[in-house]
């Protein structure tokens, strides 16, 4: 039976030896797990696992993804719209300092493999630092969503309409040039656009919400001629953008707590040639957070 | 009793291993031009997607562009950080599995995507909006 087994395993056993030398291994590596036979064995079975991670957390993200393309393809003209009110240039500046990382990352894996120990610990610091630079971008996003109103659902009650926006003055020439792309973001049964500043929320709530906020200014400012006029339930966009780059951002916090954990093992030594499995798999893990920013940077800021 | 495991989870893929010539390392090490050059064709697809957005080929056109440069980015993401080049192919397996099931859920949910916009176009019409 046993040479059975050994027959197969060419590879796995050049000399015939094998069991033996096995034990002594056992014996003197404390990074080998008594359930494997050799390092490799004990990489490849780490590495399986967090790609089945992996997949579940695509599949996870698929759900998101799925609502935004319905709800795109019902309504383009809501994204086109609603899209002004994101600042294109900290989407761009977050996705170069979330590739930068996963090339920190992935530098970090070959210092383990080589057995680097100071770069490995310089390119993990380095992770976590584009990691938290990352989220300071993000709460500077947030905290102007916030500031300007423009947020989920009934709650989507911006401070300025979007021909005000730099962003649409920039894509359009300053209000009152009306163009063909504006025509297109109108949605044809909405009326004045001081009137549909109230058609933002939801249905049920549609005259008691906006009222209050309406009336310090929204019908003061008057429409220059050709502005877009606000569709219907623009919110859903603020609701989708929360959840995708909300859910994103609790992945990238997860991200620094397992560098900071992959941190403290690098400093300990726990790393080296024949045992940086855990460098691998939270440089895995990493790239997929770093890989559906990269989806969602175009899918979000980049709306034409 | 743990070569029985091996035979179990090993043993298809050691022809790769050897073909490789990588069976004495544990995995393949990314040599450093190629990290940096992944990193560098990144940054690149990145300000050409920025840049062809101020474009205008039509809505369905620049979003199909986008898409077709973000898949390019996350295909070497995948390919080069992920090592999946250098991976055993079952993981290229399953990830691609995993992609084929979240567009069939995509596609099989936007079939039906219609199905009640009539009855809030309705609802909305009798709200006088």
């Amino acid at each position: 039976m046993a040479q059975l087994v050994a027959d197969q395993l060419p590879q796995h056993d050049p000399s015939g030896g094998h069991g033996h030398a096995q034990d002594a291994e056992h014996a003197h590596n404390p990074f080998l797990a008594h359930h494997f036979d050799t390092p490799k064995h004990q990489f490849e079975a780490g590495k399986l696992g967090i790609w089945i991670f992996l997949i579940t957390e695509i599949l996870f993200f698929g759900g998101l993804f799925c609502a935004y393309a319905i709800y795109r393809s019902l309504h383009p003209q809501v994204f086109v719209y609603a899209h002004y009110y994101l600042d294109t240039f900290w989407g761009a500046v977050n996705t170069g300092v979330l590739i930068l990382s996963s090339l920190t990352a992935a530098w970090a894996v070959r210092n383990a493999q080589l057995g680097e120990q100071k770069k490995l610990v310089f390119n993990i610091i380095a992770t976590v630092c584009l990691a938290f630079c990352f989220l300071c971008v993000k709460y500077v996003e947030y905290a102007h969503k916030f500031h300007e109103q423009t947020l989920p659902g009934r709650y989507f009650n911006p401070e300025h309409e979007v021909w005000e926006l730099p962003s649409y003055q920039r894509a359009h020439g300053h209000a009152g040039h009306g163009s063909a792309a504006e025509a297109h973001a109108v949605e044809p049964q909405a009326g004045s656009a001081g009137e549909v500043a109230a058609t933002g929320a939801v249905p049920t709530a549609a005259s008691a919400v906006p009222t209050a906020a309406g009336a310090e200014g929204k019908e003061a400012k008057v429409a220059p001629p050709g502005a877009p006029v606000r569709p219907r339930n623009v919110g859903v966009f603020f609701s989708i953008y929360f959840c995708m780059t909300g859910l994103h951002g609790i992945h990238v916090v997860a991200g620094i707590i397992t560098w900071l954990w992959i941190l403290r093992r690098a400093l300990r030594g726990e790393f080296g040639p024949s045992h940086f499995g855990a460098v691998d798999y939270a440089a895995l893990y990493w790239h997929l957070v770093d890989l559906i920013w990269i989806y969602l940077f175009p899918l979000l800021y980049l709306i034409h | 009793m743990s070569t029985h495991q091996h035979s179990a989870n090993g043993s298809p893929e050691s022809g790769n291993e050897q073909r490789d010539g990588h069976h004495d390392e544990i995995a393949h090490v990314t040599p450093k031009k190629l990290l940096l050059g992944v990193w560098g064709a990144l940054m690149i697809l990145t300000i050409v997607t920025v840049a062809v957005t101020l474009i205008d080929f039509g809505a369905q056109t620049n979003l199909i562009i986008a898409m077709a440069i973000a898949t390019i980015k996350a295909g070497l993401v995948v390919t080069y950080f992920m090592h999946l080049r250098w991976d055993r192919p079952f993981h290229t397996l399953i990830f691609l599995g995993s992609l084929l099931f979240v567009s069939l859920f995509i596609s099989m949910t936007l079939l039906d995507k219609s199905e009640y916009e009539g009855s809030i176009e309705e609802m909305y019409l009798k709200k006088g909006q």
